[in-house]
C-alpha cells in the first residue's frame, strides 16, 4: 500500500479539483513577486515608469542591467560578496562539522550544557551587537576590510550550523566508526576520510544559512566599511539604487535579479537535503 | 517529481526527528541497550581530549566573536557611552542602571517594544498559519499543482531579505506597483499610515518565511501513517477536525519548533523594516527593537542606549528559549 497522499482515497473528485486550482492559484501568488521583479529588470525604462503597469513586456531590454553593471564598482562588489560568502561558508562548514562530530559522536562532560549554550546563541540577535563588534573591529584594526565583514558572520552561522550539522553526523551508524578502529584507521583518518564525504551532502545543505545570511548583510557592510568603498559588497550596490527620493526601479529590480539568482540556483541544487537536515536540527 | 519528495519527506524521521510518538519511543530503548555492549573498541566512552579539540576551533570564534561582543553590550550599557568617548575625548564614567531607568521613563521605548510584541506575534501567526494550511493542501492535490507550490515557496525562501524588501516595496508603489492597480486603490500610500506600513511589512515577512514551517510540516505530516489518517476520514472528520484532533497533536514537536524558531527570527526583524520603511518609518513610528536600538547607537551616537535596548531584547529572547528548552525537555527530547 502507498502512503502517497494521491493515493489515499478520503478526499471526494470535485474538493480534489477545487484545492488544486487554489494550490495552483496560491502557488502563481507566491511566485509573483519574483516574477514581477524579473520581469521589470527587463522592461524597458518607459514602461517601468508607466501608471498602467502590463504583466508582460513586448520589448525587453537589457538597459537596466547595462546600468547597473555600469555603476563604477559593481562588479568589484559583486566580488567583495562572492569572497566574503565563500569565505564564511567554507570556514564555517569545517568548523561546524568538526564541532558537530563532537558533539555528536562523543560523551564527555559539559556536553548537554554545552549544546544548550549553542541553541541559545543562535538567539542572539545579530543587529544588537553591531555596536560592541563596531568598537571589536576598530580595535583589531580590521574596520573597512572585509575581514570585519568575514569574521562576524563566522561567528554568526556557527551556532545553527553546528546545530544543524549534528543530524547529519548523527545518522552515520556508529557502527561503521567500530568498524574503521578495528581496521586500523587513526581517529583522523576516520574523520576526514569516512566520515566526512558521507556528511558532505549535509555540509552542503548547511552551507545554505550561512551563505544566505553573509549574501544577505547590509548592516555590517554598511557601520563597518566606512571609508573603503572599494570594500564594499552587493547589497550597499543595490540601495544605492533604492535610496534615492525617486528610485531607479528598473536598476534596483535588475540588481535584486542580479543578487537573487544566485541563492536561488544554490537553493534549488540542495533543497532535498534541506528538508532532511531541518528535520535533524528540529531535533 | 513526487517519488523525489517522498524520500526527503521520510529522511527527517530516519534522523530520528521527533515526528510521532512512535519514532521515539525506539530512541529510548536505544540508549541502554549500548550501554550493554561489549567495551570492545569504546572511543566514544572515554575521549579524553579529542572532542575538546574538534570543539576548539568553533569554540574560540565564538568567544571572540560571540561572547566577547555579548559581555561588552552589558558594559557599555552601564558607562556613559557617546560620540566623545568614542573619539577619545572624554574618559568613560561608570553610570550604573541610569541608562536602564532612562530607557525605561522614555514613553516611545515603551512603544516601540510594544510594536515589536505585537508585530512579532501576527508575524508568528501568519507564517505558521499560512505553512500549516499549506501543509495540509499539499497533502490533498496531485502531483503536478504539488510540485508547482513546492517551487514557488521555495523561489520565495530562497530570496534573500534585502531584495524581497525591495521587491514588495515596488509591488505596492503608489504610481508604478501593480498591486494598487489591481485592487484599484489609485496612489494610496501603503507606508504613509503606521498599521499599513506594518501590514506591509508582515505581508513580506509572512512570504518569505511561510515556506519553511509548510516543508517541514508537510514532511511531518507524510511521515504520520496512512492507517490513523484513513480511520480519521472513516469516522467522518473533516480537514479541519483531522488537523485539530489528529494532526496537530502528532505533530506537536515539529509546530512547537517551527513556533519557537518563528518566535526567535521575527523577534529580531531587522532588514524588512529597516529597508521598508526607510529606517523605521515616518517619524520613527515603524521601529521595532532591533531597528530601534540601531538607530540610537549609529545615528544618534547614543551608544549606551542603544546597547541597553540591546540587552533588553537579549533578555527577553533568553526567556522564549528557556521556554523552548522545556517544551522540549518535556517532549523527552534528548539533546
Amino acid at each position: 500500500m502507498s502512503t502517497r497522499p494521491g493515493a489515499r482515497p478520503r478526499v471526494r473528485r470535485p474538493w480534489r479539483s477545487v484545492a488544486d486550482g487554489a494550490a495552483v492559484l496560491i502557488a502563481a501568488a507566491v511566485a509573483f513577486p519574483l516574477y514581477w521583479m524579473v520581469l521589470s529588470a527587463f522592461k524597458p525604462a518607459g514602461e517601468i515608469r508607466s501608471d498602467r503597469p502590463v504583466p508582460w513586456t513586448l520589448s525587453p531590454s537589457l538597459d537596466a542591467f547595462r546600468r547597473v553593471f555600469a555603476q563604477e564598482d559593481f562588479g568589484r562588489y559583486f566580488l567583495n560578496s562572492l569572497l566574503v560568502a565563500g569565505t564564511v561558508v567554507v570556514a564555517s562548514a569545517l568548523l561546524a562539522f568538526l564541532a558537530a562530530t563532537a558533539v555528536a559522536r562523543f560523551r564527555f562532560r559539559l556536553r548537554t550544557t554545552l549544546l544548550i549554550l549553542i541553541l541559545t546563541a543562535q538567539m542572539v540577535p545579530v543587529e544588537a551587537l553591531t555596536i560592541p563588534l563596531f568598537f571589536l573591529m576598530r580595535d583589531i584594526g580590521a574596520l573597512n576590510t572585509l575581514l570585519s565583514l568575514v569574521l562576524p558572520h563566522l561567528a554568526f552561522s556557527l551556532p545553527f550550523a553546528i546545530w544543524m550539522l549534528r543530524g547529519f553526523v548523527k545518522a552515520v551508524p556508529e557502527a561503521l566508526e567500530e568498524q574503521a578502529f578495528i581496521d586500523g584507521a587513526s581517529r583522523t583518518r576516520f574523520l576526514w576520510q569516512i566520515l566526512f564525504p558521507l556528511v558532505l551532502p549535509g555540509l552542503v545543505a548547511t552551507s545554505v544559512f550561512s551563505f544566505i545570511s553573509t549574501w544577505n548583510d547590509f548592516l555590517f557592510a554598511k557601520s563597518f566599511i566606512i571609508s573603503a568603498t572599494e570594500n564594499s559588497t552587493l547589497p550597499m550596490a543595490l540601495l544605492v539604487f533604492f535610496d534615492t527620493e525617486t528610485p531607479d526601479w528598473g536598476g534596483v529590480m535588475a540588481a535584486s535579479t542580479v543578487m537573487t539568482v544566485p541563492v536561488l540556483v544554490f537553493f534549488v541544487c540542495v533543497h532535498r537535503r534541506l528538508v532532511s537536515g531541518l528535520g535533524g536540527a528540529v531535533k | 517529481m513526487s517519488v523525489r519528495h517522498r524520500t526527503s519527506a521520510r529522511a527527517p524521521a530516519r534522523n530520528g526527528a521527533p515526528t510521532s510518538a512512535r519514532e521515539r519511543a525506539p530512541a529510548r530503548d536505544r540508549a541502554p541497550a549500548r550501554d550493554r555492549a561489549p567495551a570492545r573498541v569504546r572511543p566514544l566512552r572515554h575521549p579524553g581530549w579529542t572532542p575538546w579539540l574538534y570543539l576548539a576551533p568553533a569554540l574560540v570564534v565564538l568567544a571572540g566573536l560571540l561572547v566577547y561582543p555579548v559581555y561588552q553590550l552589558g558594559l557599555i550599557s552601564v558607562l556613559e557611552y557617546t560620540q566623545a568617548q568614542v573619539s577619545g575625548g572624554e574618559p568613560t564614567s561608570f553610570q550604573g542602571l541610569a541608562n536602564y531607568a532612562e530607557l525605561l521613563g522614555d514613553a516611545q521605548f515603551w512603544d516601540v517594544l510594544l510594536a515589536t510584541v505585537v508585530f512579532a506575534g501576527c508575524c508568528v501567526l501568519g507564517t505558521v498559519a499560512v505553512g500549516c494550511g499549506l501543509a495540509v493542501l499539499l497533502t490533498r492535490i496531485r502531483a503536478l499543482p504539488r510540485l508547482l507550490l513546492m517551487l514557488a515557496a521555495l523561489g520565495a525562501w530562497a530570496t534573500p531579505a534585502i531584495t524581497g524588501s525591495t521587491v514588495w516595496v515596488f509591488l505596492f508603489d503608489p504610481d508604478f506597483g501593480p498591486v494598487n492597480r489591481m485592487l484599484g486603490l489609485g496612489d494610496h500610500s501603503w507606508t504613509y499610515g503606521r498599521y499599513s506600513a506594518f501590514t506591509l511589512v508582515l505581508l513580506e515577512v509572512v512570504w518569505c518565511s511561510f515556506p519553511l514551517v509548510m516543508v517541514v510540516t508537510y514532511a511531518g505530516i507524510r511521515a504520520v501513517p496512512g492507517e490513523v489518517l484513513e480511520a480519521a476520514a472513516l469516522d467522518g472528520a473533516g480537514v479541519w477536525r483531522t488537523w485539530r484532533s489528529v494532526l496537530a497533536p502528532m505533530l506537536r514537536p515539529v509546530l512547537i519548533v517551527v513556533t519557537i524558531q518563528s518566535v526567535i527570527w521575527d523577534f529580531k526583524v531587522f532588514t524588512q523594516i529597516y529597508v521598508m520603511t526607510d529606517g523605521g518609518g515616518i517619524a520613527g513610528q515603524n521601529l521595532v527593537l532591533n531597528v530601534y536600538a540601531y538607530q540610537k547607537a549609529f545615528a544618534s551616537a547614543e551608544y549606551s542606549l542603544g546597547s541597553a535596548i540591546g540587552v533588553v531584547m537579549l533578555l527577553i529572547l533568553l526567556a522564549v528559549t528557556l521556554v523552548y528548552l522545556k517544551l522540549l525537555r518535556r517532549n523527552g527530547e534528548e539533546i
